[in-house]
């Protein structure tokens, strides 16, 4: 992992010092609110419905058991005994005061971490593969470059005051679980003709009330040039990105406006005067940081662990479990494992003080003190011998960590809706709980396989609901909560936009509704074909046949065409 | 002309608080004075954000509510869902 160095630890220090004085001259009524919300937003404190909200970032989703134990520590002193991970990898408390966060920043910076950039016109964490470093179709571990783009994007001068926020996601594996297609630049790493790696770079992804897929602006970028190929994207943006419409003001509103084409001649021309720049990488620089994320120690281990097999035939839950949760590891003899933070009929990326505490206690004695927070809100233990794995699925059993349901129906993305946030304008967690108690018996009599549904509770799209196989966002209409239903997006390789099935759905049709989606696949899929596949194959008038009955597909087909 | 009554957040720990009148601002929404007159609904919000300029409150807004229909309901019922959620807290279990 990257360690502070003296110039961190200064600057955090004093940037907590100034939010402290911020907060008292905002009690004593110095500041207005007018004057202190941008500056607690730089600090990631936002108002929602009741209460603030710290958002804290984990750069690019990787936490040691030590931050983990202080995340506990804040949710039990200032919030209500829970924080609530993200699916940009990082985690929110929704209960905090206005006078505790100075002294949350400050017991947050003891162990490295902090809350600058999760909020505001700026670059936001890098995310990346849950797997990095560890999965076995890795062309090379991006966590170095996600690393490196972190020290180059955090407090960037010219780039702090953007027309609008910037997301940015790496891959370093051939199959994509970064979701880097729908990210304003999107990192994908690949080898060229010489075998060298290097990065095709994609750019102008997102969804929102736009959604985009990310094209591709250069198909080769040496590994050295990244940073600046990097500021020559930000740069264009900067000065041509739209400031006029916060609808219309992420970089994806430009690619399409000026086409890729005339986009990547701009970025291509800047890029020219400042690739041999400071900013061009040295060797030197990559080695320091890439010996930050060296392997972990690993073992000698036979490939085949016996004891695992055996637990395995003796034990059908800890089998299903070894199914859906387990993620083969490079290294023989190891395995990635899957913490679900979705239980049957609980609140999606959820988790208590006491679990956090406990699952920090299991990082150290299973996987070398370290975790990682996956953009599908649940946890990561990278590095788990297989021969302990009947031991460790026990203890997560025990903390109600053990669901296995990984990418399954029950593993439902879901932002915190209008229980909680002020954009919100549906709400988006119960309706995640009772589809989970719903498709968790429907699973477990038919195996649905690998199933993404994400729900969102406004188009600002928290949720990734766009990009779900079966994606859900809620609306108002007419002053109760109306459920719009997409098809077959995805967010992995076969990359696509959901397709809108129809008319909405209230929140007392919703569930069935999905229930009658899910029921259509069943009928019509072809043996261990995914949903998508199916969808394709079928297309969307067995779904909307099934929904409205005949006659109302039609209809809505024609509400389709119009809203596109 | 529909019922309404004041809402903010607090400084402090931005909890939804409701104008009960007088000065005074309470935790509850059955603690909160609704009126339909406009003159009266606007003084409200004038004084109201006066105390946001002056800092002890957050987010001053009007909110509609409905008054209570039957013998036993509630006194006033938001009309949009968003302020029923932020006058009873979130739907789901929390912690």
């Amino acid at each position: 992992m990257y360690a502070y160095d003296r110039f961190d630890r200064t600057f955090l220090d004093e940037r907590i010092e100034q939010f402290r004085d911020q907060v008292r001259r905002r009690l004593s009524g110095e500041l207005s609110e007018e004057e202190f919300r941008p500056l607690r937003l730089r600090n990631g404190l936002y108002l929602q419905l009741h209460a603030y909200m710290l958002r804290v970032a984990i750069p690019y989703g990787l936490l040691s058991s030590r931050q983990l134990r202080a995340l506990a520590r804040v949710a039990r002193d200032y919030d209500r005994g829970y924080g609530h991970f993200t699916t940009r990898q990082n985690v929110q408390f929704n209960w905090i005061r206005l006078d505790g966060v100075p002294d949350i920043l400050e017991q947050l910076a003891a162990v490295e971490m902090h809350a600058v950039q999760t909020s505001g016109n700026c670059i936001r964490n890098i995310t990346t593969d849950q797997y990095s470093g560890v999965a076995a179709d890795e062309i090379e571990d991006p966590r170095p470059w996600a690393e490196i783009i972190r020290q180059w994007s955090t407090l960037h001068p010219e780039f702090s005051f953007l027309p609008r926020k910037f997301k940015v996601a790496v891959t370093g594996a051939a199959s994509d679980r970064a979701a880097v297609r729908v990210h304003d630049i999107g990192l994908r790493m690949l080898r060229g003709a010489d075998g060298t790696p290097g990065f095709e770079v994609l750019v102008g992804g997102g969804m929102g009330r736009t959604p985009m897929l990310a094209e591709t602006i250069r198909g080769y970028l040496p590994q050295r040039d990244l940073l600046s190929y990097l500021e020559a994207i930000l740069r264009v943006y900067n000065v041509e990105g739209r400031r006029d419409n916060l609808y219309k003001a992420r970089i994806k509103i430009l690619v399409s406006a000026l086409g890729i084409e005339r986009f990547r001649e701009l970025v291509e021309d800047e890029w020219k005067r400042i690739r041999d720049s400071a900013l061009r990488l040295d060797d030197a620089e990559i080695e320091r940081v890439r010996a930050l994320f060296a392997p972990q120690p690993y073992r000698t281990l036979p490939a085949y662990a016996p004891a695992f097999e055996a637990r395995r035939v003796e034990d059908a839950a800890f089998a299903r479990w070894a199914a859906a949760n387990l993620f083969p590891h490079k290294v023989p003899g190891y395995a990635a494992v899957t913490l679900s933070l979705k239980p049957v009929g609980g609140i999606p990326g959820d988790m208590t003080a006491a679990q956090m505490e406990a699952v920090a206690d299991l990082a150290d004695a299973y996987s070398f003190g370290e975790l990682r927070v996956t953009h599908r809100q649940n946890l990561v233990l990278a590095d788990v011998p297989r021969e302990r794995l009947y031991d460790l699925w026990r203890a997560l059993d025990a903390l109600e960590l053990a669901t296995p349901n990984v990418a399954r129906a029950t593993d439902i993305i879901a932002c915190p809706g209008l229980d909680f946030c002020n954009l919100a304008t549906a709400r988006s967690i119960p309706v995640a709980q009772r589809l989970s108690d719903r498709l968790a018996e429907l699973d477990g009599r038919h195996d649905l396989g690998p199933l993404n549904i994400n729900i969102s509770g406004c188009i600002n799209s928290c949720g990734h609901h766009h990009v779900g196989h079966i994606g859900i966002l809620g609306l108002e209409k007419a002053g109760v909560e109306s459920y719009q239903v997409t098809l077959g997006g995805s967010s992995a390789d076969d990359a696509a936009i959901g397709t809108i099935v129809g008319r909405g759905f209230t929140t007392d049709e919703i569930v069935d509704a999905i229930d009658t989606i899910v029921v259509t696949y069943l009928e019509r899929r072809e043996t261990g074909e995914p949903f998508n596949d199916t969808l394709r194959r079928i297309g969307m008038v067995p779904f909307r046949a099934a929904l409205y009955g005949d006659g109302r597909a039609a209809r809505a087909d024609d509400g389709r065409r119009k809203q596109a | 002309m529909s019922h309404r009554v004041i809402t903010a957040n607090r400084l402090e720990d931005g909890a939804v608080v409701w104008f009960a009148g007088a000065a005074a601002w309470r935790a509850s929404l059955d603690d909160a004075v609704a009126s339909d007159d406009d003159d009266t609904v606007a003084g409200w919000l004038a004084a109201a954000k006066q105390l946001e300029a002056a800092g002890a409150l957050i987010s001053v807004y009007e909110v509609e509510v409905e008054p209570a229909s039957a013998p036993g309901a509630r006194r006033l019922t938001p009309v949009r869902l968003r302020e029923r959620i932020r006058a009873d807290g979130p739907t789901v279990a929390v912690g």
